[in-house]
C-alpha cells in the first residue's frame, strides 16, 4: 500500500514537521509559496504520467526491460564502442558515494580525492598519448573531435578549410560538420587507398595556405592503423594543425602514439579503456594537446599546488579560460564532463600497468589475425582493405548484411555491425575481435561466414 | 608503506610514487590462441613502453578509497550548491542503470535486440514532454550545456530555414549562468547583456527596446538565478514572439517548475533539462550529466539524427530526417544517466514530482525565514522559489567575506553554498537546499551559518584548520601550470 506524499521515501520531513516550516515562513500551505507564478501559468490537473510504483515492482520492470537484450551471447560489435572485461574492483571503487555524490571540486579543501585522481587521469593519458598536456574530460570523442577543429581555429585564425579523413568514424565526421556548419568553414574529405589507410598524396595537395587542420583517426574506422609517421612528417611541412583521433585506445600498447608523430590535439574515446558499452554513453572524450596551446584548450584541469601549511595540494586550474568565468569569451561551454567516467579509466589503467595494456593490445590483434587468416582460409570472402589492422576489419558481403546479422542473431550471434547504419551500400559488415571472444566463437562466426 | 597520520586523516601519495614493478591488478581472459610477436603484428614501428604504474590489485583499492575519503559528499553531509540542486540520489537508479541488459547493450546492436530500453527511452522523453509542456524531446546532448548548444543550433537552421539568416544575436540577461553566453558563441551567435531590473527581474521595457530583426531569441532562466520566479515570463516571451524571435528557457531551475507550472504552457521554444539536478542522477564529482533537450513542434524537424519513433507497437530509430541539423555526438544520448532520470520519475510519479517541488521551495523558504534577520536579502521583496540568495553586505562592516564564511563553513563540516554568483549582486551566496534534507539539518546549518557571521575575519581566515589540506594556493596553480606527473 502507498503511503501519503508526506511519507514518500525520498523526503525527510513529516506533515508535522512541513506545518512547522510553513508557520515559521508565514504561510499556511506550501502551495502559497507560488504566489509569484500567476494563477494563468499554474498547471491545472496534474502531470500526466503514469503512477508510480514501489522500488519493488519497478526493478521488476526495469528488469524485465533489460532482458530484451541479449547480453550473453557472443559479439563481434565494434564501430566506436568495444566490449572489455571489466574488473570488478572499478565498480566497487566508482560506486563509492565519496565519489559519486560529489560536485564538481570547486572547493579543493574537501575536493581533494577528486582532484587527485583527476591529476592522475591527466598524467595517465598523456603518459598513454605522448601529448604534454590532457584535460580532465571531454562528454565523447565525436564533440570532442568538433571542439579540437575549433581550437585549432583559436590558434589559426585566418585558415578554414578542415581535411577530414575518410577513415573518421563516420559519427565523428558528422558531429564536426554539424558543429562547424554554424562558421565559415569549408570541409575536404580525404578519401582512403586501397590499403584502407588514407590517401595522403592527395592530403598533401590540399595542404595550402588555406588548410586549417588536418584530422587523421590513427586506427579508422574500417580497423585499419594509419601512416602516422608519414602524416605528421606532411603535416610538419604546412601550418595546419595535426588532430590525431583514436576511439579504440587499448591499441596504444602497442602502437605508436600522435605525441610521437607530431599531433597538435589528440582526441579519444575512452570508452575502449573499460567503460561499459551503456548503449552509446556516457563515456569520455579524452583531449590532449602541446603545452605551447595548453591556454586555448576546452575543458577543466587539475593542477598542483600547495596548501597554507606548505603542502602538496590541488586545485582546479586556468579556469580563465572555462565558462564560468570567461563567459562569451571562453574556450568551451563545457561545464559538466564526464568525470566519475575519467576516475573509472584512471582506476582501469591503474590494474592493468605497463605489461597488462601491452598484453591486452597483443591478445585484441592476436585473436583478430586469427579470425582474418581463417577467413581467408575457410571462406570465399575478402576484407575490404589490405592494411594491417588493429582489433577490427571490414569485409564485403555478397548478400544485405543488415539481413545477414539478423538471421545471425536468431541463430545466437551478434556477428557484427552493418555499414548500411552509415549510408553505405548494403553489404559491408565491420567486425570487431576482442579478448572477450573465445576461439570457439571466432570459429563460429567463421563457419557461418563460409555458408556465404 | 604509507600509515595514517592520525586517525583518519592520510597521507596518500600519487599512484605514480606507489612504485612496484611487474605487478598488475588484473588477470585477463584466458588466451586460448597462439601470441603473434611485436614484430610480426607490427612489423617494426614499436612503440616505448607506456610508462603507466604498476600495481596489484589491494594497492589500487586502497589508494582509490583513501582518496576517496578526503571528498565531501552528498551522501556524508548537507550540500546546498545554489543552482546545482544536489538532492540525494536514489540508490535503486544505480542498480538500474547496472543492468546486464543495459550496461552491455551495444549501441549498433542489431534492431531487434533491444526493445526494452529504446522502449524505456521513448517512454522518458515522454514524460520530459509531458513535465515541461513541450511537444517532444531530445535525448542526445551530454549535459546541460551541451543541451544548451543544440538549443541554440536548432534556434538557427529555425531562422535560416525562413531565410531570416541575419538573426545572428541572442539577448541573454546579466544573471544567467556562464555557460549561456558560452555556448552562444560556440553557435556564432553575440551574446547581448540583457541588464535585470531594479527587482532582480527581466525589464519589459528594456527587451522592448533591445529587440530587434537582428536577435534570434533570448535565452531565460526561470526562476532566474537570484531565485526568483520571473513573474512577467507570459509578456516576455509574447513580446520576443511578436519580433521574430524564439525563446530558449535554461531548466537549471525546474525544480521549482515541476508539477506546477511549465515552461511550454508560459511560451518557451526550446529548453534544456539537467538529469543531474531535477532527475536526482549523480553528480559524480563533475560528471556524466545528460541534458535532454525540448521542442515545440516548430523545430522538431531541425533535430539531430536518429529521432526515437513509434511505428507498429514497436520503439526505432529514425534516421530519415532532411531538414535534421546533423549530430552534436556520437550515439544517441548519455543512456545509463538517462536510465536513473527514467527510474526517479518513476518512482515518484506526477503527485510525488509536485511533492518534491513544493518541499524544496518549503525548505529554501525555511531557510530565508531563519537567515533573513542576519544577512542581506537582496530582493527581498519577492518571495524566494528553490533557493535563497544572500550577501555578506553586512559582514563585511567587520571585514568578514563569503570567502571566509564558506571557509568557515567547511570547518564546521558543511559543504559551501554557490559563491560570487549571481554576478548581479556583490559577495553573493546562492543557497539550495533540496527538498530531501530534514529540517533539523537546516535548523543546525542556519545555526552555524549566523554563528559565523558573527567572528571577525582573523579567526575566519586561518580556516579551514582540519580539512585534509588548508586553503589552496591557486594563484600559484595559475602562474606555474603544473598538469602532469612527471619523475
Amino acid at each position: 500500500m502507498r503511503r501519503g506524499l508526506d511519507q514518500l521515501r525520498y523526503f525527510p520531513n513529516d506533515s508535522r514537521s512541513n506545518q512547522e516550516m510553513l508557520d515559521k515562513i508565514g504561510v499556511s500551505q506550501a502551495s502559497d509559496l507560488f504566489s509569484a507564478i500567476p494563477e494563468s501559468l499554474r498547471l491545472q490537473g496534474g502531470l500526466k504520467i503514469v503512477e508510480p510504483k514501489s522500488e519493488y515492482a519497478l526493478l521488476k520492470e526495469l528488469k524485465a526491460k533489460a532482458a530484451d537484450y541479449p547480453a550473453d551471447l557472443p559479439s563481434f560489435l565494434g564501430a566506436g564502442a568495444y566490449r572489455r572485461f571489466i574488473p570488478s574492483a572499478i565498480s566497487a571503487l566508482v560506486s563509492r558515494a565519496e565519489f559519486l555524490t560529489a560536485y564538481t571540486p570547486y572547493q579543493p579543501e574537501v575536493s581533494q580525492g577528486t582532484l587527485q585522481a583527476m591529476f592522475e587521469f591527466q598524467s595517465l593519458l598523456c603518459e598513454l598519448t605522448g601529448m604534454e598536456v590532457a584535460n580532465a574530460s571531454m562528454y565523447e570523442a565525436g564533440s570532442a573531435a568538433a571542439e579540437a577543429v575549433m581550437m585549432a581555429k583559436r590558434v589559426n585564425p585566418k585558415p578554414n578549410k578542415v581535411l577530414l579523413s575518410a577513415g573518421l568514424h563516420p559519427e565523428y565526421a558528422e558531429t564536426i560538420k554539424t558543429y562547424l556548419s554554424f562558421g565559415d568553414y569549408q570541409i575536404v574529405t580525404i578519401p582512403l587507398l586501397s590499403s584502407g589507410q588514407t590517401d595522403l598524396e592527395l592530403l598533401e595537395k590540399e595542404l595550402d595556405q588555406n588548410a586549417l587542420c588536418s584530422v587523421l583517426q590513427v586506427v579508422n574506422f574500417y580497423g585499419v592503423i594509419e601512416d602516422q609517421a608519414a602524416h605528421g612528417a606532411l603535416l610538419a611541412k604546412s601550418k595546419a594543425l595535426n588532430i590525431a583521433v583514436l576511439p579504440e585506445m587499448t591499441s596504444l600498447g602497442l602502437i605508436q602514439t600522435p605525441g610521437q608523430h607530431g599531433a597538435d590535439i589528440f582526441v579519444g574515446e575512452g570508452q575502449s579503456l573499460g567503460l561499459p558499452l551503456s548503449y552509446g554513453g556516457p563515456y569520455l572524450g579524452v583531449f590532449g594537446c602541446k603545452k605551447e596551446y595548453m591556454r586555448k584548450m576546452p575543458g577543466r584541469l587539475s593542477g598542483l599546488s600547495e596548501d597554507s601549511r606548505g603542502n602538496r595540494a590541488f586545485c582546479l586550474t586556468l579556469s580563465t579560460r572555462e565558462q564560468h568565468i570567461r563567459r562569451e569569451k571562453a574556450t568551451s561551454n563545457i561545464c559538466s564532463n564526464q568525470a566519475l567516467c575519467a576516475l573509472w579509466v584512471t582506476i582501469y589503467l591503474s590494474l592493468l600497468g605497463k605489461e597488462g595494456l601491452k598484453d591486452l593490445a597483443r591478445i585484441n590483434m592476436s585473436k583478430t589475425r586469427y579470425a582474418l587468416e581463417q577467413i581467408r582460409s575457410q571462406t570465399k570472402l575478402k576484407p575490404r582493405y589490405t592494411g594491417r589492422v588493429y582489433n577490427e576489419f571490414c569485409l564485403e558481403l555478397p548478400c544485405n548484411a543488415t539481413l545477414w546479422i539478423d538471421k545471425l542473431l536468431h541463430e545466437g550471434l551478434m556477428a557484427g555491425v552493418d555499414l548500411a547504419r552509415f549510408g553505405q551500400t548494403e553489404g559491408g559488415i565491420l567486425i570487431s575481435v576482442t579478448e572477450l571472444n573465445s576461439k570457439a566463437e571466432i570459429d563460429l562466426l567463421v563457419s557461418k561466414l563460409g555458408e556465404l | 608503506m604509507n600509515p595514517g597520520k592520525a586517525g583518519l586523516v592520510f597521507h596518500e601519495p600519487l599512484l605514480f610514487e606507489l612504485g612496484g614493478q611487474n605487478k598488475r591488478g588484473v588477470e585477463l581472459p584466458e588466451m586460448d590462441l597462439p601470441i603473434i610477436s611485436d614484430e610480426e603484428l607490427l612489423g617494426g614501428n614499436l612503440r616505448q613502453s607506456p610508462n603507466l604504474p604498476e600495481l596489484s590489485e589491494p594497492e589500487v583499492v586502497r589508494h582509490f578509497t583513501r582518496l576517496s575519503q578526503w571528498n565531501y559528499s552528498l551522501d556524508g553531509g548537507f550540500y546546498p550548491l545554489g543552482s546545482c540542486t544536489m538532492k540525494y540520489n536514489p540508490k535503486m537508479a544505480e542498480v538500474a542503470a547496472n543492468l546486464d541488459g543495459f550496461a552491455q547493450a551495444h549501441p549498433y546492436a542489431p534492431h531487434g535486440s533491444n526493445q526494452g530500453l529504446k522502449r524505456l527511452l521513448f517512454e522518458l522523453q515522454n514524460d520530459l514532454a509531458e513535465i515541461s509542456g513541450m511537444d517532444t524531446v531530445c535525448l542526445h546532448p551530454a549535459a546541460g550545456s551541451h543541451g544548451e548548444l543544440l538549443g541554440l543550433m536548432l534556434i538557427r537552421a529555425y531562422h535560416n530555414h525562413r531565410g531570416d539568416s541575419a538573426r545572428t544575436q541572442i539577448l541573454i540577461p546579466d544573471s544567467a549562468h556562464g555557460t549561456n553566453p558560452s555556448s552562444a558563441s560556440i553557435c556564432h551567435l553575440d551574446a547581448i547583456t540583457l541588464p535585470s531590473g531594479p527587482d532582480g527581474l527581466i525589464d519589459l521595457n528594456t527587451l522592448d527596446q533591445m529587440m530587434n530583426e537582428k536577435i534570434a531569441g533570448i535565452m531565460i532562466t526561470n526562476p532566474n538565478t537570484c531565485g526568483l520566479f520571473e513573474e512577467r515570463i507570459k509578456e516576455v516571451c509574447d513580446l520576443v514572439h511578436a519580433r521574430g524571435g524564439l525563446v530558449y528557457l535554461d531548466g537549471a531551475n525546474m525544480n521549482a517548475m515541476v508539477g506546477v507550472t511549465r515552461p511550454g504552457d508560459f511560451g518557451a521554444d526550446v529548453l534544456h533539462f539537467n538529469t543531474h539536478k531535477t532527475f536526482a542522477t549523480p553528480h559524480g564529482g563533475g560528471g556524466p550529466g545528460a541534458g535532454p533537450v525540448g521542442v515545440k513542434a516548430i523545430l522538431e524537424p531541425f533535430l539531430p539524427k536518429p529521432v526515437l519513433v513509434e511505428r507498429n507497437g514497436k520503439v526505432e530509430w529514425n534516421n530519415d530526417r532532411p531538414r535534421s541539423i546533423g549530430k552534436v555526438r556520437s550515439f544517441y544520448g548519455n543512456v545509463g544517466v538517462l536510465i536513473r532520470a527514467w527510474t526517479y520519475i518513476r518512482s515518484l510519479g506526477p503527485k510525488g514530482l509536485r511533492q518534491m517541488t513544493l518541499n524544496a521551495v518549503t525548505n529554501a523558504n525555511y531557510l530565508k525565514a531563519l537567515l533573513e534577520d542576519h544577512f542581506e536579502v537582496p530582493f527581498k521583496q519577492h518571495r524566494a522559489m528553490h533557493e535563497v540568495l544572500l550577501t555578506d553586505k553586512r559582514q563585511k562592516e567587520n571585514h568578514v567575506s563569503t570567502l571566509d564564511l564558506a571557509k568557515g563553513l567547511i570547518e564546521a563540516g558543511y559543504h559551501p553554498p554557490t559563491i560570487y554568483f549571481p554576478l548581479v549582486v556583490e559577495g553573493a551566496m546562492l543557497i539550495e537546499p533540496t527538498e530531501t534534507e530534514s529540517k533539523e539539518t537546516l535548523d543546525q546549518f542556519a545555526q552555524t551559518l549566523i554563528e559565523l557571521g558573527k567572528k571577525g575575519h582573523d579567526e575566519l581566515a586561518a580556516l579551514p584548520k582540519t580539512a585534509a589540506v588548508g586553503r589552496v594556493d591557486e594563484v600559484l596553480a595559475n602562474r606555474k601550470p603544473i598538469l602532469r606527473w612527471e619523475a
